[in-house]
């Protein structure tokens, strides 16, 4: 059978969402925002949410993401898109609100905000993007970076005399009592991006049912960061990473 | 059962981070030896094993692929 058989609108298995604008992305090549922005487009979509989901985007790389999904956005101050997403979703229940954040974000400048919106067990869901570093100010130490990681302000790795260890946040708000669904995943494979797919439907349909706050934390890579190729990033992430940030379930309350 | 596939990329968004390359099951895509108007190496697809699984367009970033697939 010919090529051009086979590209026929009735073959069509999988194209571009819908919901992804035509805007080029500004992130580097590999990276893994682009492909976590796809699988929150898909599920968005999918669940016919468009018109009713409001996003809060962070400081960091992903700043931009309201120009990549086409919903309402709002922009958060730096580490304060939990705050941001409590009352719009207070004043909006009816909502699909989710905060969108790297680790700069989340676990540095906002993690009291994080930690007291668990707390509270607001019906948000937070898409955590965990590669531990500082992407866009130019590759610093973040505090999930691993011990012996070599960032711009580590130059000879993470040492925890000096630097402290790591955090590991999902793991943290697990004890959390205002938490309904926290979860780990990662986008290396077509596999693993199935998965982090249905766990973010998931919390989408957890923050539905008003059970409390649903949490996905992404293990990514950033290659400009660590300094390697987007394939070789991968495999570094798989080899390092996965150790410290084991991928899977980590609570779920309707289980 | 057996199936057959193809795929589209628009070749000028694509970044050439080779992502999709080494999650291919088949071989089916590479980095192409020319250059788009960025100066990325864009991906293209070779030979005609590919089964239209979709693979590389799942962990693509930039969402640049178009699979179809048909059943032989």
């Amino acid at each position: 059978m010919d090529i051009a058989d086979i590209k026929r609108p009735e073959n069509l298995v999988y194209r571009k969402p819908a919901l992804i604008t035509d805007n080029v992305m500004h992130y580097c090549p590999g990276c893994s925002h682009g492909t976590v922005h796809k699988l929150i487009a898909e599920v968005i979509e999918e669940m016919g949410i468009q018109d009713s989901t409001i996003g809060i985007s962070p400081v960091g790389c992903s700043v931009f993401a309201y120009n990549y999904i086409d919903i309402d956005w709002e922009e958060a101050a730096h580490g304060r898109a939990p705050a941001l997403a409590t009352a719009t979703k207070r004043l909006c229940p009816d909502k699909h609100v989710f905060t969108y954040q790297g680790d700069g974000d989340l676990a540095s400048i906002g993690t009291a905000e994080i930690i007291h919106a668990c707390s509270r067990g607001e019906n948000i869901v937070v898409i955590f993007i965990n590669n531990g570093i500082y992407g866009m100010t130019g590759g610093q130490m973040a505090p999930t970076t691993l011990i012996g990681m070599k960032t711009s302000t580590t130059p000879y790795g993470r040492d925890p005399k000096l630097n402290g260890f790591p955090m590991v946040i999902a793991d943290m708000i697990a004890h959390l009592d205002g938490t309904a669904y926290i979860t780990r995943q990662s986008v290396h494979t077509a596999a693993a991006v199935r998965k982090a797919k249905s766990a973010i439907r998931k919390a989408f349909e957890y923050s539905e049912k008003n059970i409390g706050l649903s949490f996905v934390e992404i293990v990514a890579t950033c290659n400009s960061g660590w300094k390697m190729s987007p394939v070789d990033a991968n495999a570094w992430m798989v080899e390092h990473m996965f150790r410290k940030y084991p991928i899977g379930d980590i609570k779920d309350v309707l289980k | 059962m057996a199936f057959k596939g193809a795929i589209e990329i628009d070749t000028a968004h694509c970044k050439g981070c080779g992502v999709c390359v080494t999650n291919c099951p088949t071989g089916s895509i590479r980095l192409s030896g020319m250059v788009n108007s960025k100066g990325y190496n864009y991906a293209e697809m070779t030979g005609d094993a590919c089964i239209g699984c979709s693979a590389c367009a799942l962990v693509c970033p930039d969402s640049v692929i178009t699979v179809y697939r048909v059943k032989i």
